[in-house]
């Protein structure tokens, strides 16, 4: 990308990371009749929707909006005479919105492009227009950035439609290319549109700009039926009009995190297409995506590929963006035919998206798999829709509301203008799963295998090359234990804690793997992770192998293909494989080695070989390549199974051959998830892992288990355990199915150089360069080595390993014997010198390096005197304590560090768990016991409006060192009473944390979230915790824009909880690479200056505290540290609640144990102070804050020489823009969080009565969607005068009218009665905390309200208590979490009463599917008449029963009574006129951790009655 | 780790001893080791430590916490794959180690220690009864030759390491009988000879060639070994006792613990000792200098012989209870220790200066001593000063004064003059890093280069001396 105004790639900063959301909408005249007033609308809709846009540094610069609309003929007619040519019929013409360069002759000879190509497609370029604007509406980066806009005109010359539309579009594309060959305008040259039928008025500006900045909107005549409308929020804040929306087809509000795989894949189907619509023109549209453009305007090319080639528009928006379809999912069997046949042509192109698509005629929406972004619509009785992703956004008179409706997970809608009517999911699906024997075509295509995936068939270890194979391919004896026993035993990964202290791979002395030199990558804030546990319905690994042919074209032999139901094949599996007799499925199998002992040449050149090979066998016919390195010959040493993938993967893509290959690794040296999730994320199709089935039949024959199993058995479970990794790895993505997982690269490389990576490894970014070919050849050949080396006396035992507990001969730690003993005494008796001693030992790492920063080295400069460094007192305020939650450590361990945090002014973190209110109270000798830093994480446990109100700071928690990207479970037995007490629910029931906050699928939302929070406690600063991986720079940008505060960067390596292996080790990077890009990229931004950036992950010296200053953090957090202060001897058993030290237990005798004292932790910082000061004396800097951001005084340490570090380059990590000379480091400025004016300040003064004397208060308000947070801020001051206790009931009761805006109720307290008449969008209830909340339809609307969905998505997420009632239907994730709210609903959407641990859902309608995921405690009761629940429930933790109980039945009928007098419910007012018809008709969902919890006290309870008696 | 709450579960339990009066009328092992069930038990109250901090306090990095799961589990053939893997000689370090590992077990932080060193031995004896170990002879031999002077735990190491690494070994020793202190110097009743023989054999069947009562700097001169071998370890231990330099040294009845255990050792093997020269408690009062180790296997020792009384002196002061603050956990507990030997009988006492013995013709009846007075410590040198109680003279009766105050470093008449390798400062064999001495091929290990210490460090020192010396007859 050239001329872009994008900066360029530097440093760390790299223009791909780039992140965009957004507000997005359809709206239309049903019976296709143009008015401008369709046109007025969608900005009005637009200018709704400006809350989910943001601004960037000055408030004027929006990140862009749009409409697009049909061609405006009228319009254009009547400037005939001004334009000098007249125009041909409607739809016999073309319009062209493009963006030309400002440079008049650069302009031209774009133009002459255009007009040279349109004449050779054999049309006519009437002429240009240029297109009225006023800049003065725009803010100042957007107008240095406004292109010269000009409209072009072609004559269709008599073409038909569609005929004309592809030939426009064949036309545009070659302009675009040429244009770029020759002129390499970048960005600045771009066509927005070229069509007959469609037009796009869009640009770099906010919503409310587009008809101040277009002057033609505004004209009467400018007239449309249908407009697709967006407004875009991105990370960034650089001037980009071409990335705005509306695209060509499509406008997209979501996140394709699968990008990479779907560009590669499309990049290696281009040879294979062909359609007679294009005939030769195809070669002219190559290549398919213009890579410069996001990732919805490559979906967008893409869509526009199949619409032009003849697929309708739905169709082809349903083949990109499937819904789920897999054996667990309810769907029709035409319908799943249709889509399992579209997924063997095409992958998805997954992530979470709301698209609204239109080609002129048709307009429609769909939304992706997991329904992850709202879609609410409103249709009218007088032929109007409206789709947006909130509702309110335009008035309609209550009684011209014909339905109100949100699109589901998957579903699709469908305005066709010409049919003038509304087609509904359903419809539109059954209509095109009808258009061809789809279903038919793939069974009677499919092949099976017989014995394919029935029993697994044993595997035979050989014992005498056992070892040699072990040894051969780097086993270790902590693989076999730590690894591979657990999986083999239980079917799932290990699990460790305590965060990761070994070197990164490429500092590593004993020989890695190649995979350990990748990190997964994983989801946060722009789009969510998937729970793959209890939404598993929407994941799937199955996978095919054979040819899909053409994507234009549709036949049955399209669905000749091998279905595997997931990726792992077994010895027997691959052996039948290789017998298939069937000629399209013909193998070869391809050796994968280099000679011994060669060179990196060696495994050049061998590497190249494999790549010829394979082509070769590909034009031979054969479509599966075997790549094996079993029986390798003794001449040989295996080459790394994944570098052996990705060569020939990329081979054969760059060659146009791989999409009809299966890529098969049959392979010694992958055995766990990580290894499995790397090979199939550069290429493979599936893996056999023959040699840890080996390993797992060995296992259980010698009784090497824990437990004894069969051989089968072990190696199901061994395969079972992959697979649930593999899901895993892909939902920390928030990647749904495999198939498009394959290729999709969502990894970073650390410590690669940068010809390992473009050769092997495209588009992966590696950053500070690294080994090469010659260092991994050398690290294979160490194996192989060790495995040929002859021996006097019988083998040894295998290698320790080391990696994941300390052996003195395996890995090295930073946590040592050594080191751990040193630090607790030197804190204990304080003694300096053996503080000294500690950090010497962590610090001096010349010669053993551990980490990133053990190589950096301060620049000499001119020192200073000790005495004139700012004192240690300063410097121990930026200190802060890591987030663990009281029920990972222990009560005393959680209080020390409290009480010592809050001594030196810094500040402790409660964790996710609440916090017991006690503790807001000070102690008497003092102290304080309250946490300053208080946690809002996914699990929303304990987090009320007292909570909230008792923090200095609110910290969001998107992900975790440990395990970002993944949730966590605190299981039953370790919710004691206490623990339950503070986090809202009851004991002994399991509390799950979900992988994502519910209530943040996107930028935008989070943006929400701080807003919310910050209502509720307007004193207390917001921060959002990220965990470092490459693109957290533009995320945090992001962040900043939505006005966080403070922006934690977290390393990988940190944390102390209890988390799978393979993502304590493999997932994320260390914070030096996180918090560099974060600060450059906010530099970049100028950003930087209104956000402060703490850094944490493995903090223990004074010289972290200084590295992490210099690379631009302002606070700096330590936990493992402060923890083996307190007695922590690195156990890494938290997760079994046997510390021996009484720190990570709930087990009261071993608690006894504890040995921490405030004093100690105080010492501790003390000493890091002090040391940091002696650093910034010898830098000659006497404050903190003019250390901040000064990574010029860093450089490497040169003189370390050991040979895999020698090729490493710090550069970018050191590096500062030009443009930074003068500019701010650090946080200058507060932000704006724009809460001066919201309702609540009103609501707060009419409040006063209530506030101050507790007496009732009535108010009525009107409402709209941009009333955002209502009743916030208002309950943060109840709770503050009140606390948990808050109002009697009813004190203050608000009656609103109108659509409320998101997060209305949220957090509301008791007291507070918020009456809605109307309807609501998203979070309504969120984190309610005792309020009744009550909505209903405007009186004089008629439509019948439980069909109709008047509440949006992710309600009463993590609410503890309180009462709802909701007359009509609701969105998704209904009362998700919800601890203690009692509420009634008319219907709910998917995954309703998910994680649910407490309180009663009463729901009156239907549910959608997976229903009570997850449901650990509460009730819910379904009214079920038609028993449409048991298919739709998710089965796993509850039970369904009937109401039998009569005291359920009683509080079954009494709350429908009160929904019935709170909203005069029709629905409500039947059933209880047929209460004794309809009771036997609700179904009890009753979980049985619950029931089983219930049990026990009703025993209890049952023996103190039947002692009473007794005394009588 | 099998069992991850064995140790909330279950207590310590030590190995059964005979009770002291019946074991102190013989010379033999008297402990009993524990049943499968219970050892089963003791395994499970290790908790597979992240950071196993006992394998860190052992100086040869057993693989402790990988072999107490394999117990717990019953897999003692593995446990010895892993015992052995790291330890030459487990059935005598589980007798005579004072286990390192169990003062930095996580587990006695706060409770008392997983059983380490009782495991240990249970697990080697078992594959010996069971027959799963046995020699095993290298599969070829790399044709060199290295020669081993000495005989003690860093010579055997050395040996069978070597060894096994297909080098063709010979091990010198100047006594008559192989086995250095673990023969001569620890007596039986901690370890039964039976035990060093039987490993000693194994080692001949696999290959190594002992050669006793060959004196290498007196029988043969070093220089012709040097030309036969391509390399030759020194391993002869820190043999100069320290003496006691006090009026009345010269008297008859006192002598060095190392000359009084040996002959018991030797006596119980049979060998006939001159009753001129035989030194025995019997009857007698006993007086032992020195609260180490060998004092106490002179306590021991003593109460089998039927001394009428024994006290042990020691000069520094009485050991604490617990850890001083200054040395917590997990390091060395410099603590009180009650040995074995000590619940025999006998009196101990600290802060004693001997200042002067006497007797009546020729032989000592009498020890004078003086009570000390510490300062505390300085925080600098870590030195504690001492004074004189004035007043608190006192003497004690002694037939029979043993002293057991430690060693001075390795011999130098002879083969460390021959050679004229360096010393360091303290009088041992200096080394470089890869334990080769100041002459090319000459290596050195255990005592002589690194002082006085324990059994298993000698061990270590064997073993990693081997490792090098392999590295450099090998490239």
């Amino acid at each position: 990308m050239q001329n872009t105004f994008f900066p360029k790639k530097q440093g760390l900063y790299h223009p791909g990371q780039e992140h965009d959301s957004c507000g997005v909408g359809f709206l239309a005249q049903i019976d296709g009749k143009k008015s401008h007033a369709v046109v007025e609308k969608s900005i009005e809709v637009l200018k709704k929707l400006l809350h989910r846009g943001a601004t960037g540094e000055d408030a004027l610069t929006g990140d862009g909006a749009g409409i697009l609309i049909q061609i405006p003929d009228e319009f254009f007619r009547a400037q005939e005479r001004s334009l000098g040519f007249s125009l041909p019929e409607f739809s016999n013409y073309g319009v062209g919105m493009v963006f030309f360069p400002q440079e008049k002759a650069r302009r031209k000879q774009c133009q002459s492009i255009l007009e040279e190509i349109t004449a050779q497609e054999g049309l006519h370029l009437l002429g240009y227009r240029e297109v009225p604007v006023d800049n003065n509406a725009l803010g100042e980066k957007s107008r240095e950035a406004q292109p010269c806009i000009i409209q072009v005109f072609i004559d269709g010359k008599g073409f038909k439609k569609d005929i004309l539309e592809r030939k426009l579009y064949i036309v545009r594309r070659q302009v675009e290319n040429i244009v770029e060959e020759k002129l390499q305008t970048g960005d600045r040259f771009y066509i927005a549109s070229l069509s007959c039928s469609t037009v796009i008025y869009k640009g770099m500006m906010l919503g409310n700009q587009v008809p101040e900045f277009y002057l033609d909107i505004k004209d009467e005549k400018f007239m449309s039926a249908l407009a697709v409308i967006h407004q875009r929020y991105s990370t960034n804040t650089f001037p980009s009009w071409k990335l705005a929306q509306p695209f060509r087809y499509l406008a997209h509000n979501g996140e394709i995190n699968t990008l990479r795989g779907n560009l590669n894949q499309m990049h290696s189907r281009e040879k294979s297409l062909s359609s007679p619509l294009f005939g030769k023109d195809i070669q002219k549209i190559l290549p398919i995506i213009d890579e410069t453009g996001s990732d919805s305007a490559c979906l967008d090319n893409v869509l526009e590929l199949l619409v032009n080639g003849g697929r309708d528009l739905p169709h082809s928006a349903m083949m990109l963006i499937p819904q789920a379809w897999g054996t667990k999912y309810p769907i029709g069997l035409d319908l799943r035919g249709f889509f399992e046949y579209h997924s063997g042509l095409i992958e998805p192109w997954d992530g979470p998206a709301a698209v609204a698509f239109t080609n002129g005629t048709q307009i429609g929406a769909l939304l992706d798999r997991n329904g992850l972004r709202p879609a609410r619509y409103t249709i009218t009785k007088d032929g109007f829709i409206v789709l947006a992703s909130e509702t309110g956004v335009l008035d309609f008179a209550p009684e011209n509301v014909l339905e109100k409706g949100a699109l589901r997970p998957g579903e699709i809608i469908l305005v066709d203008l010409t049919k003038k009517r509304v087609m509904k999911n359903g419809e539109v699906k059954t209509f095109y799963a009808r258009k061809q024997p789809y279903r038919r075509w793939v069974e009677e295509n499919k092949i099976t295998l017989q014995g394919f995936f029935n029993d697994v068939a044993h595997a035979t270890p050989d014992a005498e090359k056992h070892l040699f194979m072990q040894k051969l391919f780097g086993y270790s004896r902590e693989d076999m234990k730590m690894i591979l026993g657990p999986m083999i035993e239980k079917g799932s990964e290990p699990v460790g804690s305590m965060g990761t202290d070994t070197p990164l791979a490429v500092l590593s002395e004993k020989p890695q793997l190649l995979y350990y030199y990748f990190k997964q990558m994983f989801a946060q804030i722009t789009n969510p992770a998937i729970d793959p546990l209890r939404e598993e319905l929407v994941m799937s690994l199955m996978t095919f192998m054979g040819n899909p042919g053409n994507i234009l074209e549709e036949t049955p032999h399209h669905s000749r293909l091998i279905k595997l139901r997931h990726p792992i094949l077994s010895n027997e599996d691959l052996e039948r494989l290789m017998l298939l007799n069937i000629k399209e499925f013909w193998t070869t199998t391809l050796q994968m080695g280099f000679s011994a002992y060669g060179s990196g040449d060696r495994l050049e050149e061998a590497l190249d070989r494999l790549c010829r090979a394979a082509e070769a066998s590909v034009s031979n016919g054969c479509s599966l390549i075997i790549l094996s390195d079993r029986k390798l010959p003794e001449d040989l040493t295996p080459i790394p199974a994944l570098l052996a993938v990705s060569a020939v993967n990329q081979h054969l893509i760059a060659r146009g051959l791989r999409s009809g290959v299966g890529l098969i690794v049959e392979t010694a040296e992958a055995r766990e998830v990580h290894h499995m999730a790397l090979l199939l994320g550069y290429g493979a199709t599936a893996v056999n892992p023959y040699f840890a089935f080996e390993i797992a039949a060995d296992m259980s024959m010698r009784n090497a288990l824990n437990i004894s199993i069969s051989t089968n058995k072990a190696i199901e479970n061994y395969i079972k355990a992959l697979c649930k990794g593999l899901l895993k790895v892909m939902s920390k993505m928030g990647i749904s199915t495999l198939r498009s997982y394959r290729g999709a690269q969502v990894f970073e490389a650390i410590g690669l150089n940068c010809d390992v990576i473009q050769k092997y490894f495209g588009g992966t970014s590696s950053r500070i360069e690294g080994i090469g070919l010659n260092e991994i050849a050398a690290e294979a050949n160490a194996r192989y080595q060790d495995a040929y080396k002859k021996e006097a006396t019988t083998p040894s035992l295998l290698i320790s390993g080391g990696q994941y507990g300390y052996r003195k001969d395996g890995e090295r730690h930073l946590w040592t014997p050594e080191t751990i003993s040193k630090l607790q005494y030197a804190t204990r008796a304080n003694d300096k010198k053996a503080y000294r001693e500690y950090a010497d030992l962590i610090n001096n790492q010349a010669e053993k390096i551990s980490t990133l920063r053990g190589m950096f080295k301060f620049k000499e400069t001119k020192s200073i005197p000790l005495e004139e460094v700012e004192p240690a007192e300063e410097i121990m305020k930026r200190f802060v304590t890591g987030a663990m939650s009281f029920g990972s450590i222990s009560k005393e361990a959680h209080e020390t560090l409290a009480i010592a945090m809050n001594r030196i002014g810094g500040m402790s973190n409660s964790g996710e768990g609440g916090e017991d209110s006690d503790r807001f109270i000070p102690m008497a000798n003092g102290d304080s016991r309250c946490s300053a830093i208080k946690q809002v994480a996914s699990g929303r446990f304990g987090v009320t409006a007292e909570y909230m109100v008792n923090a200095k700071e609110l910290q969001i928690k998107i992900a975790q060192g440990a395990k970002p990207g993944e949730g966590g479970q605190l299981p039953g037995h370790k919710v004691t009473e206490d623990i339950a007490r503070v986090r809202h629910s009851v004991p002994g029931v399991t509390l799950i944390s979900p992988p994502p906050h519910h209530d943040i699928y996107s930028i935008e939302d989070i943006k929400q979230l701080i807003f919310d929070l910050k209502n509720v406690n307007p004193a207390a600063r917001v921060s959002v915790k990220l965990v470092s991986e490459v693109g957290v720079g533009t995320i945090a940008a992001g962040v900043a824009k939505a006005h966080a505060d403070m922006i934690l960067i977290s390393g990988y390596d940190g944390g102390t909880g209890a988390s799978p292996l393979s993502s304590i080790k493999h997932t994320g990077v260390p914070w030096e690479l996180g918090l560099a890009e974060t600060q450059q990229t906010l530099m970049l931004n100028n950003l930087r200056d209104r956000v402060r950036i703490q850094a944490d992950g493995q903090m223990k010296t004074g010289r972290d505290v200084i590295i992490a200053a210099l690379l631009g953090a302002e606070e700096f957090g330590f936990a493992t540290a402060p923890l083996v202060v307190c007695g922590c001897v690195m156990m890494r058993k938290c997760h079994l609640n046997t510390c021996p030290v009484g720190v990570a237990t709930q087990d009261p005798e071993l608690r006894k144990f504890y040995s921490g004292k405030p004093e100690y932790v105080i010492n501790f910082f003390r000493m890091i102070a002090e040391e940091a000061r002696g650093y910034m004396a010898e830098l000659g800097i006497s404050k903190m804050d003019d250390l901040i951001g000064r990574s010029d005084l860093l450089e490497m340490n040169e003189a370390i020489n050991f040979f895999k570090v020698r090729g490493l380059d710090f550069s970018k990590i050191f590096y500062r823009a030009e443009k930074n000379e003068g500019v701010q480091l650090r946080c200058a400025k507060e932000q704006d969080h724009g809460i001066d004016k919201v309702l609540d300040k009103q609501l707060i003064e009419l409040s006063k009565n209530a506030l101050e004397n507790r007496k009732p208060v009535k108010i009525e308000k009107p409402i709209r969607n941009i009333n955002l947070t209502t009743g916030a801020m208002l309950s943060g001051e109840i709770a503050k005068r009140y606390g948990a206790v808050g109002l009697p009931e009813d004190t203050i009761t608000c009656h609103f009218q109108g659509a409320a805006g998101q997060s209305f109720g949220a957090f509301c307290m008791k007291g507070l009665t918020l009456i809605l008449e109307g309807e609501a969008n998203d979070y309504l209830g969120k984190g309610l905390c005792g309020a009744k909340i009550i909505v209903k339809p405007p009186e004089k609307s008629d439509f019948y309200a439980s069909r109709n969905i008047i509440c949006g998505n992710v309600l009463l997420y993590g609410a503890t208590s309180g009462e709802v009632y909701i007359r009509g239907r609701v969105g998704e994730r209904f009362a998700i979490r919800n601890s203690g709210v009692h509420a009634v609903v008319e219907g709910v959407g998917d995954h309703g009463c998910e994680y649910m641990t407490g309180g009663r859902v009463f729901i009156l309608g239907d549910t959608g599917v997976n229903f009570a995921a997850g449901m650990s405690g509460g009730i819910a009761y379904v009214y079920d008449p038609e028993s449409k629940l048991d298919s739709r429930s998710n089965l796993d933790m509850v039970d369904l029963e009937l109401v039998v109980d009569k005291a359920d039945a009683r509080e079954v009928k009494s709350m429908i009574e009160k929904h019935f007098q709170y909203t005069q419910s029709k629905k409500a007012k039947y059933i209880l006129e047929n209460w004794e018809n309809c009771l036997p008709s609700f179904v009890k969902v009753f979980p049985m951790e619950y029931r089983r919890v219930l049990g026990k006290m009703m025993k209890e309870d049952e023996e103190i009655e039947r002692e009473e008696p007794e005394f009588k | 780790m099998g069992d991850p709450t064995g140790f909330m579960k279950y207590q310590r339990q030590d190995f059964l001893h005979e009770p002291p009066q019946m074991r102190i009328k013989h010379f033999r092992e008297f402990i009993q080791m524990l049943s499968e069930e219970d050892a089963k038990k003791q395994g499970a109250r290790c908790m597979d430590c992240g950071i196993p901090f006992c394998h860190w306090g052992c100086p040869i990095s057993n693989l402790i916490p990988e072999w107490n799961d394999l117990v717990y589990k019953g897999q003692w053939e593995e446990a010895y794959e892993r015992l052995s893997a790291t330890n030459n000689f487990p059935e005598i370090t589980g007798r005579v180690c004072p286990a390192p590992c169990e003062h930095s077990c996580v587990c006695s932080i706060n409770q008392p220690a997983v059983t380490i060193k009782n495991i240990e031995l249970m697990i080697v004896e078992r594959a010996y009864k069971n027959g799963i170990i046995g020699p095993c002879p290298p599969k070829f031999r790399t044709g060199k030759k290295v020669a081993v002077v000495g005989s003690g735990p860093a010579g055997l190491a050395c040996a069978d390491q070597l060894n096994k690494a297909g080098h063709e070994v010979v091990v010198f020793e100047k006594k008559e009988i192989a086995g250095g202190i673990l023969t001569l110097g620890i007596p039986d009743y901690k370890l039964e000879k039976w035990v060093v023989e039987r490993r000693i054999e194994w080692m001949q069947e696999e290959g190594v060639v002992f050669k006793t009562g060959v004196h290498i700097g007196r029988d043969i001169k070093v220089k012709d070994i040097q030309k036969k071998y391509d390399a030759l370890v020194l391993a002869g231990g820190a043999e100069v006792a320290r003496d006691l330099n006090v009026p009345g040294r010269e008297l008859k009845g006192i002598y060095q613990a190392m000359e009084y255990l040996p002959q018991q050792n030797r006596a119980n093997r049979g060998q006939r000792i001159d009753s001129k020269l035989r030194i025995s408690a019997e009857g007698k009062h006993v007086v032992i200098l020195g609260g180490g180790d060998s004092g106490a296997d002179c306590v021991g020792t003593a109460n089998r012989q039927g001394a009428l009384s024994i006290k042990q002196f020691e000069l520094l002061p009485c050991p604490p209870e617990e850890r001083r603050p200054d040395n917590p956990w997990p390091q060395w507990a410099f603590t009180q220790k009650i040995s074995a030997s000590h619940e025999e009988g006998c009196e101990r006492d600290y802060c004693i200066l001997t200042k002067s013995l006497s007797g009546k013709s020729g032989k000592i009846n009498k020890l004078h001593a003086v009570r000390l007075e510490y300062a505390e410590k300085d925080p600098e040198t870590t030195r504690q000063s001492s004074c004189e109680i004035k007043g608190s003279e006192f003497e004690v009766k002694c037939d029979l004064l043993l002293l057991a105050m430690g060693f001075l470093g390795p011999v130098k008449e002879g083969m460390i003059e021959e050679l004229g390798v360096d010393l360091d400062a303290q009088g041992n064999v200096k080394t470089h890093d890869n334990y080769m001495t100041s002459i090319d091929g000459v290596f050195a290990a255990g005592d002589m280069r690194k002082g006085q210490s324990l059994v298993v460090w000698a061990i270590q020192e064997g073993r990693s001396a081997a490792q090098s010396i392999h590295h450099w007859l090998m490239s």
